[in-house]
């Protein structure tokens, strides 16, 4: 693996060199984990252990319950019942699930945006950034289908909603629809349920092994860091005056940051486990009757806002509506900014011209940054109001200043911008807040010394 | 057919905005005080008890609770009845066994094993997760933050429901005559348009219910000589289905609470090991 | 030990070992309701013990229960079977314990070992042939009145015992006890 120079594992005994010469499994674990990491890793750079971690709490838990889950119409939401009031300490197993799926968002937006602040997912870390986009939707597939599992009034209706979407692509909307679903008219029904809960199952998987691959691609180019300065790869003495082994330096301080974390995440399950759900996911799913209130979880409801927000009304879709002979008709349009508004974030690293990575050197950056901050938790909002009054404008514009800061913004501040000169080196801005490191060029941890 | 899905997604899509004026409407949710409530909160025995009551005696001729089974009676923390009580009570009720008489099935007395009956009434829900499947608290503006303080509210909506049967107002009396009760901490019923302003919106809160009033003060003898005014009946009914509702809702408190303290202490120890380790590399300046 | 000749060195190599420690005890922690979760449910564990109502069952007459999955005979016996059990010597058993859940292993296979109630009219007997689990025919069926297993001729006495055929054991006794004088509780 080509990346920063450094120690690699030499097998000593000949146990290990037996199976070295067979599988180098060890000197590969060794590498992952003595990898040099920048050492000026601020606490914006935890959030990728929490995911980590509250990946491996998905997969185990979800284990467990399917261990007493039926995927069937009749009894998915008895089942879960059962869970929650037989099955020894199920009710702890299923809240965990329930809120690790909040976690999961809560983590990975911090992730996103600390990318976004700091330039990561620029050149040559392109690749890493796609790929944990594909994460990322993978992700909202996988709790989607989740959140349909336990059967109930908002399972079942917003089941409807969200395959009514792909309903709406023009042309062959009602064969997909008809297809995702499994029944002719498109009902929801057994089919859904039981694919549903298969694609639940197998998603995450998929979800680590491509965590798998977005691990490699930034070994391979080294962590960013809030300078944004490469780690200096001219020789293993530079390097090393640059970053740390990852263990045991960051492997503490990471788990540190996730004790705090799963502390707070503790006192959620604990006292107010059903906070981020919705109650009338607590009735058995009723065709007949569709509840007064379908919101999605608190975590779609910035892309939900986006999809409400382009309606006949507003001149942009009527032109699109006119220019495209009514084949792309409001209903349309908004799953089109939808889906786009996270394909314009997927492009960021060709949108971003500026020369310098962090957002910590570029001072016009950092407003449209913050107000992009403020404009997703704005979204986030207005997409559990009702399209109504003054709502509907204020999603339109926090839509809009989504995909200006994308495609115009990001271009345009890298002519207009004239960023201040980051330092030279790590280690200089390592040094800037430390006296200078006394311990000598440790690539080794020596916690005993 | 297909012309139909396409369009229920849509409504359901655009009941989004319904859905906001039925959230619009203006509710009154009394805040009851639970002994339940906090992080150290746990269920009144003897109010489960009396609740259990006032379910068995009032609520159970039209509501059903069939993810309970009355074994749960007995548990720790819940009603507490003893083993014989619980016996007793389930043989009270009826309850069809498909493996009696040959496998054609057969009506027989329930054992503590089976769960309650359901609704017999078909327009009557199910009260297993009622206190569960409704918040008492929203907002303010959406956001939820009022929950963050007072938690769901599932338990004093109940509560507040079935105190919350007043009088019709006048306005209602101008129209058409409304199907059901005015109550006040209902929203999802039918309203008069008689009722409403010019921009539709309701010049009075909650709306009218189908459902009858259950209780009017004095409807039950407690047994530990407990007041009988409606506002304490309506308190331990509520008390009782938040139990049925959650009913490891103490054991969830003691993990969480022990998870909160001995996560902070592990916190604690990786900080000064964090510490520690960096030390050498993290000097002060001079 | 105090502050001032504290070494270092160990001060440092405590926290890390409580560290670790207090990291070991949370997974024990994190890990065993995750194995717990694989035990009988509650609502199993509800179903361990039931009642039987044995307030028709005539002497002479029998009945089979459904009892976790599997048939259990409660017979009421007649003098006669009672008697014709007690007058069988132990040395004519092959099995020759008691297979009394509700006694300990020694018990030897006497026909009072066996019947559930002091005066030997009730027998209660997991329903399921020792030998390959078959479910016995009943009601004096066999070469010596008892029950008889038609899948490979395993002849049960009035005991409930093994006398005849493949079958190694006795019919099982499962634990059981009277509650009141028509309901037998079984488990």
């Amino acid at each position: 693996m080509a990346g920063i120079p450094h120690d690699h594992y030499e097998p000593n005994s000949n146990g290990e060199k037996w199976l070295h010469s067979r599988l180098p499994i060890v000197g590969l674990l060794y590498d992952t984990l003595m990898i040099p990491t920048p050492k000026n890793l601020n606490w914006m750079w935890i959030w990728g252990i929490v995911l980590t971690f509250t990946l491996v709490l998905q997969i185990v838990t979800g284990i467990v319950l399917v261990m007493h889950y039926v995927p069937h119409v009749d009894m998915a939401f008895q089942s879960v019942e059962h869970i929650m009031r037989n099955v020894n300490g199920g009710h702890m197993i299923r809240y965990f699930h329930m809120n690790g799926a909040s976690l999961f968002f809560f983590a990975v937006y911090l992730h996103i945006f600390r990318g976004l602040y700091y330039g990561s997912y620029k050149a040559p870390r392109e690749v890493t950034w796609i790929i944990g986009m594909l994460i990322y939707v993978l992700m909202m597939g996988t709790a989607f289908m989740g959140y349909v599992l336990p059967w109930g009034q908002m399972s079942f209706h917003g089941t409807a909603v969200i395959t009514g979407l792909f309903g709406a692509i023009p042309f062959i909307g009602e064969s997909v629809q008809v297809w995702l679903l499994g029944t002719p008219n498109g009902a929801i029904d057994q089919p859904a349920l039981n694919r549903f809960f298969s694609l639940h199952y197998l998603l995450p998987f998929v979800i680590a092994g491509l965590v798998a691959v977005h691990i490699w691609a930034f070994h391979t180019t080294g962590n960013n860091n809030p300078t944004g300065v490469e780690v200096r790869r001219t020789s293993k003495e530079d390097a090393a005056k640059d970053t740390l082994p990852f263990w045991p330096y960051f492997v503490i301080k990471d788990l540190f940051a996730l004790g705090i974390i799963m502390a707070l995440f503790m006192a959620v399950v604990g006292f107010m486990p059903n906070y981020l759900g919705h109650p009338d996911n607590y009735i058995p799913a009723n065709p007949l009757a569709t509840p007064s209130h379908i919101v999605p979880e608190w975590y779609f409801l910035p892309f939900y806002a986006i999809l409400r927000a382009f309606d006949q009304e507003v001149w942009l879709v009527i032109a699109v509506n006119w220019l495209s002979f009514g084949i792309i008709d409001a209903k349309f349009f908004g799953v089109i900014a939808m889906f786009g508004a996270i394909v314009v974030m997927a492009l960021a690293p060709w949108l971003d011209t500026s020369s310098v990575r962090s957002g910590r050197y570029r001072p016009m950056f950092k407003w449209w940054f913050w107000l992009l901050v403020v404009d997703f938790i704005v979204l986030m909002w207005v997409g559990a109001r009702p399209a109504e009054g003054i709502y509907p404008y204020i999603a339109l514009l926090g839509s809009t200043y989504w995909f200006a800061y994308f495609l115009v913004i990001l271009p345009l501040l890298g002519v207009i911008e004239k960023p201040m000169t980051p330092p030279a080196t790590i280690e200089d801005d390592f040094n800037a807040h430390y006296a200078p490191d006394d311990a000598g060029s440790t690539t080794l941890a020596k916690p005993a010394e | 057919m297909f012309r139909k899905l396409t369009l229920t997604a849509a409504t359901a899509l655009a009941l989004t905005t319904g859905q906001a004026i039925a959230a619009e409407v203006e509710t009154h949710i009394e805040d009851f005080a639970f002994s339940f409530e906090g992080p150290f909160g746990s269920y009144d025995q003897m109010q489960l008890q009396r609740g259990l009551q006032v379910y068995t005696e009032i609520c159970s001729a039209c509501h059903g609770m069939e993810l309970i089974p009355f074994r749960t009676l007995h548990d720790e923390g819940g009603p507490a009845l003893p083993e014989d009580q619980v016996r007793a009570y389930a043989e009270g009720f009826e309850i069809f066994d498909p493996t009696l008489f040959d496998g054609e099935g057969d009506f027989r007395p329930a054992t503590p094993a089976d769960h309650f009956p359901a609704s017999s009434l078909s327009n009557a829900p199910d009260l297993s997760l009622m206190a569960k499947a409704r918040a008492g608290f929203h907002g303010p503006y959406g956001t939820g933050i009022s929950q963050f303080v007072n938690g769901m509210g599932g338990a004093e909506y109940i509560a507040s429901l079935l105190t919350g049967y007043e009088e019709e107002p006048e306005c209602a009396l101008e129209g058409e005559p409304m199907d059901g009760y005015y109550n006040v901490a209902f929203a999802a019923g039918g309203f008069p348009d008689s009722c409403k302003d010019d921009h539709g919106k309701h010049k009075v809160p909650g709306s009218w219910i189908s459902m009858a009033p259950p209780l009017y003060g004095d409807d039950v003898d407690y047994a530990d000589g407990h007041s009988t005014e409606l506002h304490h009946v309506a308190e331990d009914v509520s008390a009782f289905l938040m139990w049925t509702a959650e009913p490891k809702m103490m054991a969830r408190k003691q993990a969480g609470l022990t998870g909160v303290l001995f996560l902070t202490v592990l916190s604690v120890l990786l900080y000064l090991t964090n510490k520690r380790l960096w030390a050498p590399h993290k000097k002060k300046k001079h | 030990m105090s502050h001032a000749d504290e070494n270092p060195g160990t001060r440092r190599d405590f926290l890390y070992y409580a560290t670790a420690g207090a990291g070991a005890v949370l997974t024990g922690a994190a890990v065993w309701p995750l194995v717990n979760q694989m035990n009988p449910s509650a609502d199993v564990l509800a179903l361990a013990s039931i009642r039987v109502d044995v307030g028709a069952v005539d002497p002479g007459t029998q009945i089979t229960v459904l009892w976790q999955g599997k048939p259990v005979f409660i017979r009421a016996r007649t003098q006669e079977e009672i008697e014709e059990a007690r007058a069988v010597p132990l040395s004519d058993l092959p099995d020759q314990g008691a297979e009394n859940a509700n006694l300990g292993d020694e018990a030897e296979a006497t026909d009072e070992n066996r019947a559930l109630s002091e005066d030997g009219v009730w027998l209660v007997q997991m329903g399921v042939c020792t030998h390959l689990g078959c479910v016995p025919l009943g009601d004096g069926a066999g070469d010596f009145h008892g029950w008889f297993c038609p899948c490979h001729g395993s002849h049960y006495d009035t005991a409930g015992r093994i006398r005849k055929g493949p079958a190694p054991r006795n019919l099982p006794v499962p634990v059981a006890s009277f509650v009141d004088e028509t309901t037998i509780q079984l488990g």
